[in-house]
């Protein structure tokens, strides 16, 4: 009681304070370290973006390295009691914690990446279509492999991980139908030393192409360890450049650009036109970027993929358009029909040729 | 399919992914022999991941780099050291907090480290025993460290039974009071136990960023620490079980995904928490018998103050 009392007390000498010109605190909480190279990286780029763009007006806070679970409940309740205006939770294994605190906090904007429960109208979620992403690199993926194997180091089989999954293999089986995926999952974001492992012991099973949905550059040094001994492994860098390992192994990468949407959405807060949303861009919206793609790729396959993103981009291609099948043989997509969001946004089942179970 | 997984890759990439945990458990077990809890490895480990892939990549030797995680590691433990022994903080605090401050330091010193790339290090060539079909691969084409980490699990099993300074640095873990009133110098025993336990730390550390991963990445130790100091526990103290669990937890963990990636018929949600499982298993049922010398250290965690 004591404390509720408190918060009340905290909340409203904050209300007319905030009405004034006192800067806007933005907060942000990430699963990995800023320096993870990868997709904590990339949110972070995206704070500094707001702080760029906004100047004085506003304050941004950030915590580095938060579990997904409890602990995450305490780190976004603790930033919400410092005055938080708006906080961003970026991992999908905050979305129940967030969806809590937001009930207690119901004057604070959160906004939840990549997940789906808004459950208090002062929650929006935002993600962005990594499959547009994914579709490019599994279509140069299929032409670089020559042993028809490609390797996916996979985090949790959440439906954002299995959609990269199911787009790569499908354009990288259309242009080689021989392609197979081979799937292993290592249940973290981060873990350096285990990513390396995966990739290892995906290379060991001759697999020459790597693709990984973790959030550290250990499988991309792990493959270029694999090549100065003689091997030919080529990887692409996720959700940050990772253009440290350019030319090879890293051909190309998928950029999560998140500085547009954290504009934007600040500006609401400061405007007070901030409404609960579902936002889902891709590379249209400049969300999804696919990073430069190097001279280890033929230049045939680079025209390819570049038409691609072209296509995407003026939306008059969809990377999941029928006819598609699951794996258990059953029609998902009939010719010519394009799935839909919530379909997307629940998937759960491989498509048809490849030959694994998705782990619950 | 399984088949398809070549056993010599398998055993030499099994002691490359255990090798950092074990040093670190080694180092731990003989602090805590002394009577120390020191809950920092964590912050060790990364303290000498750092400090050795900076010292790696900017001399160009990758000796250079261990030693000096070695050094760094075994610095960051005097710190705890200090607190502990001279001034007396509580252990379990002291040691919580050495893990926050390695992670943070760690942190600061790569910031501009990340993505460089070091330089590698060099497989050991016997003559005539690396060019052994399947057992050259597997057990004799690897970097000196994971021969020392072996030679260092008989070297302490060494020291702890069968010397006299070890029979003091149990006295001292086991009654400090005790090995005090024989005269025993019980606070430079622990300081001394200390610092080797950092200097393995380190040493585990810096094999991470500069043989296993290898580069520099914020949060690179990603909790091998805590699995270190588990395994102290659960191999009741004695360095022969530290070897076997570290094996086996760095073991299994390289041989679930190998298994997926061969793509084995086996629950993926098993295998990955299989490397818990199994360790823990193990070496529960290999320390039920009754032996008084399993247990832990009796002084273990207790603060001593040479008050007479």
């Amino acid at each position: 009681m004591k404390l509720k009392a408190l918060l009340a007390a905290t909340l409203l000498a904050a209300a007319p304070a905030l009405a004034q010109d006192d800067p806007v605190k933005v907060g942000f909480v990430y699963v990995g370290p800023i320096g993870d190279g990868g997709w904590t990286y990339q949110h972070d780029q995206g704070r500094l973006a707001v702080e760029e763009h906004f100047g004085d007006a506003v304050e941004t806070v950030y915590q580095e390295s938060v579990p997904e679970g409890a602990d995450a409940e305490r780190v976004i309740t603790q930033m919400a009691l410092q005055g938080a205006d708006i906080i961003f939770t970026t991992s999908f294994g905050y979305m129940d914690a967030t969806n809590a605190v937001a009930a207690q906090f119901p004057d604070v904007k959160f906004e939840h990446a990549t997940g789906y429960k808004r459950e208090h109208p002062n929650v929006s979620t935002y993600d962005a279509r990594f499959y547009e992403g994914r579709a490019v690199i599994g279509t140069i993926a299929g032409h670089l492999t020559e042993t028809d194997q490609i390797g996916y180091i996979a985090s949790f089989p959440i439906p954002e991980v299995i959609q990269g999954i199911n787009s790569s293999f499908l354009h990288a089986q259309k242009v080689n139908p021989d392609v197979e995926m081979n799937v292993v999952w290592v249940y973290t974001w981060f873990d350096p030393a285990k990513e390396a492992d995966a990739a290892k012991a995906l290379i060991d099973q001759g697999v020459d192409v790597i693709l990984q949905h973790t959030d550290s550059t250990a499988p991309q040094a792990a493959a270029a360890e694999a090549n100065e001994n003689g091997g030919r492994v080529f990887t692409f860098g996720q959700a940050s450049d990772m253009a440290e390992f350019k030319p090879t192994p890293r051909v190309a990468s998928i950029i999560d650009e998140w500085s547009p949407y954290y504009i934007e959405r600040v500006q609401a807060v400061i405007d007070g036109t901030w409404e609960q949303a579902a936002h889902w861009g891709g590379m249209p919206e400049g969300e999804v970027v696919i990073g430069e793609i190097t001279d280890a790729v033929p230049a045939e396959v680079k025209a390819e993929a570049e038409a691609m993103i072209e296509a995407i981009t003026a939306g008059e291609y969809h990377p999941f358009t029928g006819p598609i099948d699951k794996a258990d043989g059953s029609v998902w997509l009939e010719d010519g029909e394009v799935a839909d969001d919530g379909a997307l946004a629940s998937m759960d089942f491989y498509v048809e040729g490849i030959d694994a179970e998705i782990p619950n | 399919m399984i088949g398809s997984i070549d056993p010599a890759l398998l055993i030499a990439s099994l002691m490359v992914a255990s090798t950092p945990i074990l040093l670190a458990a080694l180092g731990e077990l003989v602090v805590e022999k002394a009577g120390v809890l020191n809950l920092g490895v964590e912050g060790m480990m990364i303290g000498g991941a750092v400090v050795g892939f900076i010292a790696a990549a900017t001399s160009g030797s990758v000796w250079l780099g261990f030693l000096a995680a070695i050094l760094g590691g075994a610095g960051l433990a005097l710190i705890f050291g200090v607190l502990t022994q001279v001034f007396l903080s509580n252990q379990v605090a002291t040691g919580l907090a050495l893990t926050l401050f390695g992670l943070g330091l760690a942190s600061l010193l790569g910031q501009s480290w990340v993505g460089i790339k070091g330089p590698g290090v060099d497989r050991l060539d016997v003559p005539i025993l690396s060019d052994l079909p399947g057992v050259g691969v597997a057990l004799f084409r690897h970097d000196p460290i994971v021969y020392l980490s072996l030679a260092l699990v008989v070297g302490v099993w060494l020291f702890l039974n069968r010397s006299r300074a070890g029979l003091v640095l149990r006295a001292v873990g086991e009654s400090a009071e005790a090995a005090h009133a024989l005269g025993y110098p019980v606070r430079a025993v622990r300081l001394a136990a200390i610092a080797f336990g950092g200097a393995c730390a380190g040493l585990g550390g810096a094999y991470l960023s500069l043989v296993r991963v290898p580069q520099w990445t914020d949060g690179l130790t990603a909790g091998a620490g805590w699995i270190a100091l588990a395994i102290v526990v659960f191999a009741s103290w004695r360095p022969e079980r530290a070897l076997v669990g570290a094996y086996l937890f760095g073991g299994i963990s390289v041989l679930q995904l190998n298994l997926q990636a061969a793509g084995a018929d086996i629950p993926v949600e098993l295998l990955s928490a299989s490397p818990y499982l199994v360790t823990i298993l193990v070496l529960v049922l290999i320390s039920r018998r009754r032996e008084r010398g399993g247990d832990a250290p009796a002084d273990l965690a207790k603060p001593f103050h040479a008050s007479a």
